[in-house]
């Protein structure tokens, strides 16, 4: 393997402003970010290339997934192939990466999805993007396809294509543990993926730590297409801040600001499992895939009950919540396992949905799609699907090569997703993903599966509340809560408050219709903002109405980058980074068909939980209108295209605009 | 009474909190190797351990200096590096049982914790508690409380048995 070493590292020398040729003349001294890189890897030439990111960029795309998706829009030819060494990987830092607040280390990676063929972009927490960050860059770009395993070894400015055929096979935890034995330094961090990557398994993820992941839309699968077992980073050069004095006091106001919900206190204690209390409860959990609205027997499913297993939470950087388990599993067949984990998706993907009803169940699985590196969430609905068709008799245990699927077969679902994992048996099929197994199935199968886009949904049935239905309908990922659930809409809270939050009426009746759109353009704005800036997103309105939001990234922001921005303008950016993704979806051919919601939505009423979310469906007519104003909102015509004055008002009129690129 | 810098460990998240407000505070940039903390993690066996200058009694640092630039400051009882003395020698980074004083990745200096003159920001930011500024009164008596509790539990339990 060729060795490159980037000519440029001395530039990064942090002392030396004045001599960096694109410290630009009447940039302040205190605006650091504009001397931050973004590096260039063609995996076939072998060339890299580091660059500064243009100011510009910075002010209207931020960091993380704004650049990234910025990068994804200009840089990706329109009809590629996911698979082919045309599509590239990104991986972006968020701006504000590495301060000590609100859960900081986030990275972005983004590619055109393997899985939907729309936007694949996928948020990472844990340690990478800050070492990252140490290493001398924010941004990667990583194009084309090596011809034997590898790894890029990324320290302190320089960048270096390794042989990785020793890694290739090895799953995500053995991976990263030898790279650090390889470089003989345990505080390397990486990105890896597993054994499912490897096999293009269209929903592979990417791997970082003993817990973090980014799960969605399979970019596990664009780095196995790649060769690209890795990306290992160590750095020990500085992040720096223009007001560091002040950022420090602001970053304690703002972990006292998150710390002082209950949310945050209660997530410290259990994890995001605390959730499966009140939404199981209220009836918002769908079951055995999607035929009932709450899972009766799970009460071994309950929060309280992980505290047999953990040994102590642990955090991501710079977060004070620390809401993920560390736990040991001794009394089991499978034990023993220590792992960390398991999050409230995996609860539903290996518990409510596949009707599990041992946490045990879920600890084990949770530990075999994290070592195999596969979207567990994906992985978990996927089962889910075949389960209900084997039940309806759609498919039979010949076509399961002698599975079988029955619900709460636990041994059937360990089996499956190692059959997934290696691509073997009736697990080959689930690897495609939902669009090829609906169509080389057939028999009515699509009409089981809950999937937008061809993007599995969460556990949450959305049938009660409208607002979380739009948000998955509209997500431009596909299925997905994180794209914009306002959560807070569960909590009933006074109309005036959120009609000053979201600055128009809004019902605080979780059932209603009316000013949800609004909800969801807002939270679409505000999460896109979160990760362009790198910060976690359950330290925002997403937990609660005091949480941080546009007034204190604005001050953050400022005090950490020197930049200026108005609570309208950071709006405006979030508004230019979805439209954006919704650019690069329409030229993919997605339009407002795939703006829709799986049939079931419509047609069956859920049949328990509160009575005030039963016998509910979503009705066709309200839905579409909620996606009327939501796309007025937007400033899109009524198919989903982004209007001419949008385009002109939000800068985007001139994209392609190329304004990062690798040639001068 | 003069108060310690007290670790424990089973609270520490390993969220690096302690080493990036360190950095920010005393070299005005974010960078963990540059701290004067480090958590030091066994991450595949979930085990966390942040080391910090402990402050001795009978300080090896201030023993080994040949320039006796290491002294305890009398009003915080931090041992705190006289920059003017020091010459560089590394010897008290040699001889630190616990890698309390750590040299700097930039400029090649030593530095070692000062309790940031009494109020230590490690303590102020970490919300788990992992790191705690206490008199020793309250540390002997936690760590007997704590002990006791363990009869406490095996007491209760033969008594439901009774």
């Amino acid at each position: 393997m060729s060795l490159l070493q980037d000519q440029i590292s001395h530039f990064l020398a942090p002392s030396r402003p004045a001599q960096n040729p694109w410290f630009g003349k009447g940039v302040a001294d205190e605006t650091m970010v504009w001397r931050r890189r973004i590096a260039y890897i063609d995996l076939t030439t072998k060339k890299i290339v580091a660059k500064p990111i243009p100011k510009q960029v910075r002010q209207l795309y931020l960091g993380g997934r704004g650049i990234d998706m910025y990068l994804l829009y200009n840089h990706v030819k329109p009809k590629v192939d996911p698979l082919s060494p045309e599509n590239m990987l990104f991986v972006g830092t968020g701006l504000l990466c590495g301060v000590p607040a609100l859960g900081s280390g986030r990275c972005d990676i983004a590619a055109k999805s393997p899985l939907t063929g729309c936007v694949g972009d996928s948020n990472i927490g844990g340690f990478f993007g800050p070492e990252l960050r140490l290493a001398g860059f924010d941004h990667l770009v990583i194009s084309g396809k090596t011809e034997k395993p590898a790894y890029l070894w990324i320290s302190d400015g320089s960048i270096e294509i390794r042989d990785a055929s020793h890694l290739w096979g090895k799953d995500t935890f053995e991976t990263q543990e030898m790279i650090r034995d390889d470089n003989k330094d345990e505080e390397v961090k990486c990105l890896a993926i597993g054994v499912a990557g490897e096999n293009l398994v269209r929903f592979a993820n990417v791997r970082s730590g003993m817990k973090n992941s980014a799960g969605r839309t399979g970019m596990g699968c664009v780095m196995g297409s790649k060769n690209l077992k890795a990306i290992a980073v160590r750095g020990t050069m500085d992040i720096e801040f223009s007001h560091p004095d002040e950022l420090l006091d602001y970053c304690k106001e703002m972990n006292d600001m998150i710390m002082n919900t209950r949310w945050a206190r209660a997530q410290s204690k259990w994890g995001t499992l605390i959730i499966y209390s009140n939404t199981n409860t209220t009836g918002l959990i769908r079951t055995r895939n999607f035929q009932l609205n709450r899972f009766e027997e799970g009460e071994d499913l309950e929060p309280e009950n992980m505290d047999r297993y953990t040994i102590g939470m642990s955090g991501c950087y710079g977060c004070a919540v620390h809401c993920r388990h560390r736990y040991v599993l001794r009394e089991s067949p499978h034990a023993p396992i220590f792992a960390e984990g398991p999050e409230y998706t995996s609860l539903g993907a290996f518990g409510t949905m596949v009707d599990c009803k041992k946490m045990e169940t879920i600890l084990v699985a949770n530990h075999l799609v994290n070592k195999y590196g596969l979207d567990t969430l994906e992985t978990g609905g996927l089962i889910a699907w075949a389960m209900e068709l084997y039940e309806k008799g759609i498919i039979d245990e010949k076509d399961t090569a002698g599975l079988k699927l029955e619900w709460g077969n636990e041994e059937a679902i360990f089996e499956l997703i190692r059959q997934i994992a290696h691509r073997e048996g009736f697990g080959n099929l689930l690897a495609e993903g939902f669009k090829t197994a609906i169509a080389k199935i057939g028999k009515g199968s699509d009409y089981y599966a809950i999937q937008v886009k061809g993007l599995s949904n969460l556990h949450s049935d959305e049938r009660p509340t409208p607002s979380f239905a739009l948000g998955i309908a509209t997500s431009t990922r596909g299925a997905d809560h994180l794209r914009s659930r306002p959560a807070i809409d569960l909590y009933g809270l006074p109309e005036k408050l959120l009609e000053e939050i979201y600055g128009a009426p809004v019902s605080s009746d979780y059932t209603s219709y009316e000013g949800k759109s609004r909800m969801v353009w807002w939270q679409e704005l505000l999460y896109a903002v979160t990760d362009a800036i790198g910060v976690c997103k359950f330290q925002t309105v997403f937990c609660a109405v005091h949480a941080p939001n546009w007034e204190e990234f604005k001050t953050l922001i400022q005090l950490a980058t020197g930049m200026g921005f108005t609570k309208a303008q950071l709006m405006e950016v979030g508004e230019r980074i979805y439209t954006i993704e919704r650019m690069f979806n329409l030229r993919e051919g997605f339009s407002r068909k795939d703006d829709a919601l799986p049939e079931r939505y419509f047609k069956e009423p859920t049949t328990i939980g509160f009575p005030v979310v039963r016998g509910k469906t979503i009705d066709r007519d309200r839905f579409e209108k909620m996606l009327d104003e939501y796309y007025a909102l937007h400033g899109w015509d009524e198919n989903g295209f982004p209007k001419k004055e949008t385009l002109e008002r939000l800068g985007l009129d001139k994209e392609p605009s190329h304004m990062v690129r690798e040639e001068e | 009474m003069q108060k310690i810098l007290f670790i424990d460990p089973e609270k520490c998240s390993g969220c690096r909190i302690c080493e990036s407000v360190c950095s920010l505070h005393h070299e005005k940039i974010c960078n963990p190797g540059r701290a004067r903390i480090h958590v030091v993690k066994w991450e595949t066996a979930g085990l966390y351990v942040p080391m910090v200058c402990q402050q001795c009694e009978t300080p090896l640092c201030e023993t080994v200096c040949p320039m006796h630039a290491i002294k305890r400051d009398a009003k915080t009882g931090a041992m705190l590096i006289d920059y003017d003395l020091c010459v560089g020698c590394k010897l008290c980074v040699m001889f630190c049982p616990f890698g309390g004083v750590n040299i700097d990745s930039k400029t090649g200096k030593v530095a070692k914790c000062d309790l940031c003159g009494g109020e230590p920001l490690c303590v102020k930011f970490c919300d788990p508690q992992a790191l705690q500024y206490l008199n020793a009164t309250t540390i002997n008596l936690r760590k007997r409380r704590a002990a006791a509790e363990k009869f406490s539990d095996l007491m209760k339990k033969l008594l439901a048995i009774a």
